[in-house]
């Protein structure tokens, strides 16, 4: 069975197409807005005809706090709420810059990085 | 109220029990009179069989709706509903948890409970829940009101203001703005001190039929409105980080009640962090929105203020045992009867108990609840 043929709901696709180092969301035929995170019906008008896109990958930091961890753990991390140009936000993470620099506002792009071979969506700053 | 703060040796449902035990004897009841029961908890998903089992009750109304920790003031209104049809004339609304002194600890129930229940877009990324949630919330807040921690942390010293009059809250000692300020930093903008407790507890109360309460020995508090909402479960997933189901649940409250802001004499709301309060006297209307963090910090809220919020000590310094709303329940019904002893603020005839509940202020109770001068 190839890929194009394995059956999958919308949440085992949009981690496949991750895995595969791809953001898509989704978008509701009815009422045209993005849906986030992956679902069978759309949570805006309840219509069940969403289909995938590929998001342009720019966006900004919502909100945005630093989760306090001891340096021996791995010391302090990002964890902030992205909210894409396409409209939908989601929780991520801003990488490679120090967790107290993102601030609200931070413009960032996406980007899918691959942990323990599951791909996973995270954020870098403009 | 049982078990509140350390109930070492003790099992949640050995807690629950006796905290069963004093509410029934309290009413002037006996355990055989109870026909209703409401109660959940946060390890167990079917936990009124386990209640009931354990009481030994057969009864006749059962809910066990759990929607986080506002489900005690949430039960109000079926609790309500069920008695006015006529389906049981006594309620027992009870909850009790050991979460401290447990010798499975919180961490192993808390990844067992993430196991079960995975929130599986968020938690790649590690927030430290509850309290990254709610950071996330406040520093919206922040940006967008210019709210301060300051600002926060004047909740947090109200709170233990009022603890300091209550000989049964866990936290008593002096606190200041600069010990919330400086103290060690969870999840930014919140420190320790921006955090509610971890305690064990259990707390329960009975509710009947106004005609039937008339006759008991204690004076009974009035449930004059109640309105629950539910919008969200995740912090991602809430449409506007500084507007909470408060809102709505406040609206069908005031609603029911025929009752505004301003009829109220006394708020006692769900402080899981030090932003919730904030938020809540915003959504339910004692200030506009944004307000919320001047609001407090003038004062107004500590012992002796105009509008006194959480007189026990609240979540932040009285009692947090995983789920607090029966506590707030418990606290109103106290001060409805002048049994506060040095903290009982003349004069209280309506009191408002906002119950919050889940990750990211995700489920909303309010009730308001009388003496018979408001009927
Ligand atoms: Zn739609």
């Amino acid at each position: 069975m190839n890929e194009a043929q394995q059956v999958s709901g919308p949440e085992e696709a949009y981690q496949r197409a991750l895995d595969a180092g791809r953001l898509i969301i989704q978008r509701c035929g009815e009422c045209d807005r993005s849906v986030f995170y992956p679902r069978t019906i759309c949570p805006h008008c309840g219509a069940n005809n969403l289909s995938w896109f590929s998001p342009m990958g720019d966006g900004h930091v919502y909100s945005t706090t630093t989760v306090r961890r001891s340096q021996e753990d791995g010391g302090d991390y990002n964890v902030c709420i992205v909210e894409l140009a396409e409209g939908v936000r989601l929780m991520s993470s801003v990488r490679g810059i120090s967790p107290d620099r993102v601030i609200i506002g931070t413009k960032v792009r996406t980007k899918v990085v691959k942990i323990d071979g599951k791909g996973l969506l995270v954020c870098e700053a403009k | 109220m049982a078990g509140c703060g350390e109930a070492r040796g003790y099992s949640e449902i050995e807690i629950l029990a006796q905290a069963a035990h004093a509410a029934i004897s309290d009413a002037g009841l006996r355990l055989q009179d109870i026909d209703g029961l409401c109660t959940a908890n946060l390890n167990a998903a079917m936990w009124p069989l386990n209640v009931a089992e354990y009481l030994g009750l057969r009864p006749s109304f059962i809910e066990g709706t759990n929607i986080g920790g506002s489900a005690f003031v949430a039960h109000l209104q079926p609790a309500m509903l069920a008695l006015s049809a006529g389906l049981c004339n006594a309620v027992l609304v009870c909850y009790g948890s050991t979460q401290r002194t447990a010798t499975f600890g919180r961490k192993a129930r808390a990844a067992a409970r993430n196991m079960l229940d995975p929130a599986p877009f968020d938690a790649p990324y590690q927030p430290f829940n509850p309290p990254s949630s709610y950071a996330l919330i406040a520093a919206r807040h922040m940006h967008e009101f210019g709210t301060t921690r300051q600002h926060l942390a004047e909740v947090a010293v109200s709170a233990r203001s009022w603890a300091q009059l209550n000989p049964a809250a866990f936290s008593r000692k002096a606190l200041t703005i600069d010990d919330v300020l400086n103290a060690r930093m969870v999840s930014d903008p919140f420190t320790v001190h921006d955090c509610c407790l971890v305690t064990d507890g259990a707390g329960a109360f009975v509710m009947m039929r106004a005609d039937a309460a008339k006759d008991r020995p204690q004076r009974p508090a009035y449930l004059l409105g109640i309105g629950t909402a539910v919008w969200h479960r995740t912090v991602s997933n809430m449409a506007d980080l500084a507007v909470t189901p408060a809102q709505d649940s406040g609206r069908r409250a005031y609603a029911m009640a025929g009752m505004q802001p301003n009829d109220i004499d006394m708020l006692q709301l769900y402080d899981a962090f030090t932003i919730n309060p904030i938020l809540f006297v915003e959504d339910l209307g004692f200030c506009r929105k944004g307000e919320g963090g001047p609001f407090i910090a003038s004062g107004l809220t500590r012992p002796g203020g105009k509008l006194p919020i959480n007189t026990n000590g609240g979540g932040l310094s009285c009692v947090q045992p995983n789920m607090y709303g029966v506590f707030a329940v418990i606290e109103a019904v106290q001060q409805l009867r002048g049994a506060c002893g040095d903290r009982q603020v003349a004069n209280t005839n309506a009191v408002l108990v906002n119950g919050n509940g889940g990750n990211a202020a995700s489920s909303q109770s309010t009730a308001i609840l009388g003496s018979s001068a408001t009927l």
